[in-house]
Order: C-alpha cells, then sequence, then structure tokens
C-alpha cells in the first residue's frame, strides 16, 4: 500500500497571460488602449512522484509556482500541458470520487463562514460528504480533540484568534477524511505554539490515517518537523527533489544567531564571533556553521553583556537562495 | 434523493442562521426595496388627474403585488460570486463535491424565509393605513401567484447567475448587471404596469424575461388580464435559455480560473 503512488506529475506546465502596465497617467492611457500581456511560464515541465503516506515539502520563493502547481494537483485549476494524476483520477475533471479523496488548505483562504460557529460550516461540509450524524459526532469529537479546539466550536469565527481560526479550517477540511492533503502554507501567521500544535496535529493525522502530505511552508521548523522529503523549487522549474538532510546538509550549514546587546558594540570585536549579517544599534545578527555553534554561543556568553540571545534556522528563503546560487538540479 | 433534500435542508437551515445574523440590516433592505411604493404615490396621482387603464385603486393594488414580487426577486449572487472569483475565495467551493451554485441559492432562499416577517408587517400597515386597496383574491390566482413567484425568484437568480460568469472575464461583473438593471426596472413592470405601455413596445417586451418577474406576478393577484399560460411558458423558455448560457459559460470559466490572490 505505501508503495502505491499517490500523486503523479509528468511535464506539468502552466502558463498565465498577465496585463502589463506601465505607471503613470502616460502608462495607464497605454494600458486603455494597446494593452499588452506576457505570457508566465508559472511552472514548467515538472514531473515527481508521492508515495501513499509520505509527507514532502514542497518548497520555493514566493512567486516560483507551488501554489499554481498545488492548484493543479487539487483540481483548481486546468495544466497547460503535461499529464497530472491524483489517487488514481484526472484532478481538473473533478469527480465526486476524486473531490472526496483530497482536500487543500490554504493558509490565506477560509472556507468557514465568518458569522456563525465553525459547527454550523462543519455541519454543511458533514452533508455535503455524506457523513452520517453520528459519524459526524465522532469525527468532529476526534479531530477537535487532536487540535485542542473542543470548547471553541460554538463561538462565531470571527470571535477566535488566528490560531484557533486556522486550527477549525483544518478541523473542516480533514472532515470527510481526505487521504491527500495539499498544504499550503497552513501556519501562516501563527504564533509560535500555534504552530507546534498544527504540526503535531498533521503528524498525528498522517500516522492515523497513512494520509499522503504535500506541504509548502516559509518556516523551516514545518519542514523539518513533518517531511523526510522536499521538493524545490524555482522560477516554476523542479531543482531539488530528496531528502531533507540532504538539503540542510548541502545548502544550510549556517545557522543564525541574534543578539541583543546591553550596548552597542564596534564591528572590529563582534566579528570575532562569527560571520555578521547585520548591525542595528545593540542588535546583532551572526551566521554560524553548525558545528562551531556551541563554541560559538558560549563564547559569545563569556565575553560580551548579552540581555538577549537566540538561534534560529536560516530563513527557507536563505536556503534556497543557496540552492539556486549553487545552481544544483537533481 | 433523501441525501439531495438533507443537503438542501442542512444548507438553508445554515445559511438561515447566517441571514439571521443581519437581522438589523434586513430591515433596511426590505425598505430600500419599497420603490414600488413610491411609484404607486406617482401612478395613483396621475390616474386621480387622467385617463389610464388602471384605475387609482387597481394601481395601489398592483403596485402591492409589484412591492411583493420585487421583495421575492432579489438577488445579488453577483456580487459574491464577483468576490468569490477575484479574490480567489471560489476555491473553496470548488473543492467540494456539490456545485457552489447551490451555495448561493441556498443562501438567497435563507434570506427570503428571514426576510419575510419584515415584509409580512409592511404590508399589513400599508392595509391598515390603506383599509380601501384590502382584497381577497381568488384561491387559483393565489396559487398561480405562488408559483409565478417561486418561477420568478428561480429565473431572476439564473438571470443573474449567467451575468455574474463574466467575472471569470472581467473583473467587474456587476458592471454588466447594472446595466441590465436599466432595463428590468423598466420592462419588468417595477416602474409602471405593462397596460401604460404603448401596444407596441407592450408586446416587444412580453417576449423578454423581464416581465415575467415582476408584472407576470403581479398582474395574477390583481387579477388583471393576462395570458397565463404564455406567461409561464415564457418563463420556462427563458429559464432553459439561461441555464444552458450557463451551464456553458461555466466551463468555458473554469478553464479562465486562475484561483487568484494564492
Amino acid at each position: 500500500m505505501r508503495d502505491q503512488i499517490v500523486v503523479e506529475a509528468e511535464g506539468l506546465s502552466k502558463v498565465y497571460s498577465v496585463a502589463l502596465k506601465e505607471p503613470g497617467f502616460r502608462g495607464t492611457l497605454r494600458h486603455l488602449f494597446r494593452r499588452q500581456y506576457r505570457l508566465i511560464e508559472a511552472v514548467q515541465k515538472v514531473s515527481f512522484q508521492i508515495r501513499a503516506g509520505e509527507v514532502v515539502g514542497f518548497l520555493g520563493p514566493n512567486g516560483a509556482g507551488k501554489t499554481t502547481t498545488l492548484k493543479m494537483l487539487s483540481g483548481l485549476i486546468h495544466p497547460s500541458a503535461g499529464r497530472v494524476c491524483v489517487a488514481g483520477q484526472v484532478p481538473f475533471r473533478r469527480e465526486t470520487s476524486f473531490l472526496q479523496k483530497i482536500t487543500l488548505v490554504m493558509g490565506q483562504k477560509q472556507q468557514l463562514l465568518w458569522d456563525l460557529p465553525a459547527l454550523d460550516s462543519l455541519k454543511i461540509n458533514a452533508a455535503v460528504y455524506e457523513i452520517s450524524d453520528v459519524e459526524f459526532r465522532y469525527r468532529v469529537g476526534e479531530l477537535s480533540e487532536m487540535l485542542s479546539l473542543q470548547d471553541k466550536l460554538n463561538q462565531p469565527i470571527r470571535k477566535l484568534s488566528l490560531g484557533e481560526r486556522m486550527k477549525a479550517e483544518l478541523l473542516a477540511a480533514l472532515l470527510h477524511r481526505p487521504s491527500v492533503l495539499f498544504l499550503d502554507e497552513p501556519t501562516l501567521g501563527l504564533d509560535v505554539n500555534a504552530q507546534v500544535s498544527v504540526r503535531d496535529f498533521l503528524r498525528e493525522y498522517n500516522q492515523c490515517y497513512g494520509a499522503t502530505v504535500l506541504l509548502t511552508s516559509h518556516y523551516m521548523a514545518d519542514i523539518t518537523a513533518l517531511c523526510q522529503r522536499v521538493m524545490v523549487i524555482d522560477a516554476g522549474q523542479l531543482i531539488y527533489d530528496g531528502s531533507l538532510e540532504g538539503l540542510l546538509d548541502r545548502f544550510a550549514p549556517y545557522r543564525e544567531i541574534k543578539l541583543e546587546l546591553a550596548a552597542p558594540q564596534p564591528r572590529e570585536i563582534l566579528q570575532a564571533y562569527g560571520e555578521i549579517e547585520s548591525i542595528e544599534g545593540p542588535s546583532v545578527r551572526f551566521c554560524v556553521r553548525r558545528e562551531k555553534m556551541t563554541q560559538a554561543v558560549s563564547h559569545i556568553l563569556a565575553n560580551l553583556d548579552v540581555l538577549d540571545l537566540s538561534v534560529t534556522d536560516p530563513p527557507i528563503e536563505e536556503v534556497i537562495g543557496r540552492v539556486f546560487k549553487a545552481g544544483n538540479v537533481s | 434523493m433523501n441525501k439531495i433534500l438533507h443537503k438542501a435542508k442542512v444548507l438553508c437551515l445554515v445559511y438561515y442562521a447566517y441571514m439571521l445574523e443581519y437581522r438589523a440590516e434586513l430591515l433596511f433592505w426590505v425598505l430600500s426595496g419599497s420603490l414600488p411604493f413610491i411609484l404607486m404615490g406617482v401612478w395613483i396621482k396621475a390616474a386621480q388627474a387622467g385617463q389610464f387603464a388602471l384605475r387609482p385603486l387597481e394601481f395601489a393594488r398592483y403596485f402591492l403585488a409589484a412591492f411583493l414580487a420585487r421583495q421575492f426577486t432579489v438577488i445579488w449572487v453577483i456580487w459574491d460570486f464577483e468576490r468569490d472569483v477575484v479574490e480567489g475565495q471560489l476555491s473553496n467551493r470548488l473543492l467540494q463535491p456539490i456545485d457552489p451554485v447551490w451555495r448561493y441559492f441556498a443562501a438567497h432562499c435563507a434570506e427570503r424565509l428571514a426576510r419575510a416577517p419584515f415584509v409580512g408587517v409592511l404590508i399589513a400597515l400599508f392595509f391598515w393605513l390603506y383599509p380601501e386597496s384590502f382584497w381577497v383574491p381568488s384561491l387559483a390566482s393565489l396559487l398561480l401567484f405562488g408559483l409565478a413567484l417561486l418561477l420568478s425568484f428561480c429565473l431572476r437568480f439564473l438571470m443573474q447567475y449567467t451575468l455574474a460568469m463574466f467575472a471569470f472575464w472581467i473583473e467587474r461583473a456587476t458592471a454588466i448587471e447594472q446595466f441590465w438593471f436599466l432595463f428590468f426596472i423598466f420592462l419588468s413592470g417595477l416602474a409602471a404596469p405593462l397596460e401604460v405601455f404603448p401596444p407596441l413596445l407592450r408586446e416587444v417586451t412580453l417576449w423578454t424575461p423581464f416581465p415575467y418577474i415582476i408584472y407576470f406576478p403581479a398582474a395574477i393577484v390583481v387579477g388583471l388580464p393576462v395570458d397565463v399560460l404564455r406567461g409561464f411558458l415564457m418563463m420556462l423558455g427563458w429559464g432553459w435559455v439561461f441555464f444552458v448560457c450557463n451551464r456553458w459559460l461555466w466551463r468555458q470559466g473554469l478553464k479562465q480560473y486562475s484561483g487568484m490572490g494564492a
């Protein structure tokens, strides 16, 4: 079962036509009378396969083609070229049996009715997916417990915090127990605690139901917590498909140290502790190789008057940036 | 069949709850449709002063019925659909195994239920202020009126939902509706009953879908001479035309859809 290929894309491409407009009054007039268009190749001949139960991270900078790919996989948009097959079906035909097997969660889009409690929207989903009342109560109980949402389902959506709203969206998106999950920035804008609980939930859901997950995120922690495999896309082209460790070892051997010092220090003193990324008064950012991290932190704490210190992975954009610089394709 | 009824029931009940959240606004929405009352005053005055096809009392009853028909045919699906397409919110609806139109339709049906008490109060108030205008239509007229209202609601919804499909190609499909609404106001019988139209214009108008939204149901319940069979056939015919156009535009539009804003 786990060897079964659930998501398959072959030479998948999407071309958009975008109207161009120059700024200013003259540009507006020209746009009105002689509109010019440019073809944007959002996704170019992307090919990959995902097996049942896999959790795959889909990485890339803004505008790289991640969301467009997810939209083609979930059947929202028609590909311009190529072949796509999800759960044995052609997504853009949007057949009922296909829609019952998949879900797409978009961090910046909501399906729940804003002025009503989540439970009302969930009732609609239950009816639409033909879930019986008994099963509905069971699933809502189970999912809301996994998401720690039990006491929030009777409150209007507009009264929930961003994190609670996102969890409620996840509940709504998973009520029909889809076996293929496309998640587009599911932790976008959430605080650290909410991010952790959404990640824990997704891991638990994947383990309980053997769901196949394709996840995009700009938070490195989402990827490291959930994905063993990552695909990197840039300018519409798939440039890396392999293990997460392989990606990090090759392209992100650094971590970032953020310091808040009691008083600003000259650059000459600070550069002894690592490669300086930025200095803004008493705030300093270093870039330090992973193997030298412990040594660097203890050195800093021993010699500088530090008010606050945090160690983070470099933003995913930076990791991706290194992948691009290396020009790696594998 | 049971599953379809269950879906319809749940959609209507949830959207009814949703509409009740706007109970204060509903009163203003009902009042915003009181143009027939204003025109009633104008036409009654005119009828008192000159020779018209209808007497002042008939004008009063006609415009009251037109008010009721208007209340049952208020449609805003194009605004919702345009927003959903332009902002990419349609994506969530497309991901579910039910045509998105049923959500919009259920919202409109639920709003009719939520609106009904306000409409009832206004009509009762009208009869209290103007008791001479009160009349009791025959049972047959009432049944035909109910059927005509139901079909006019569906036809108006279908007309606007078809225009809404242009949101896939242009950013403001509502502009088409606003232009269309100009014809609707004058040809539907909202501004004046068709009896006062010049004969040629009246005949031409009767071949368009507009008079079947307001004039036709109002004329039935008031007892004006109207070809009932032709009226219902025209409604079904135009409904079929818009339905075919709608489904074709929907299929073509989905190929254009890019799920913007995501």
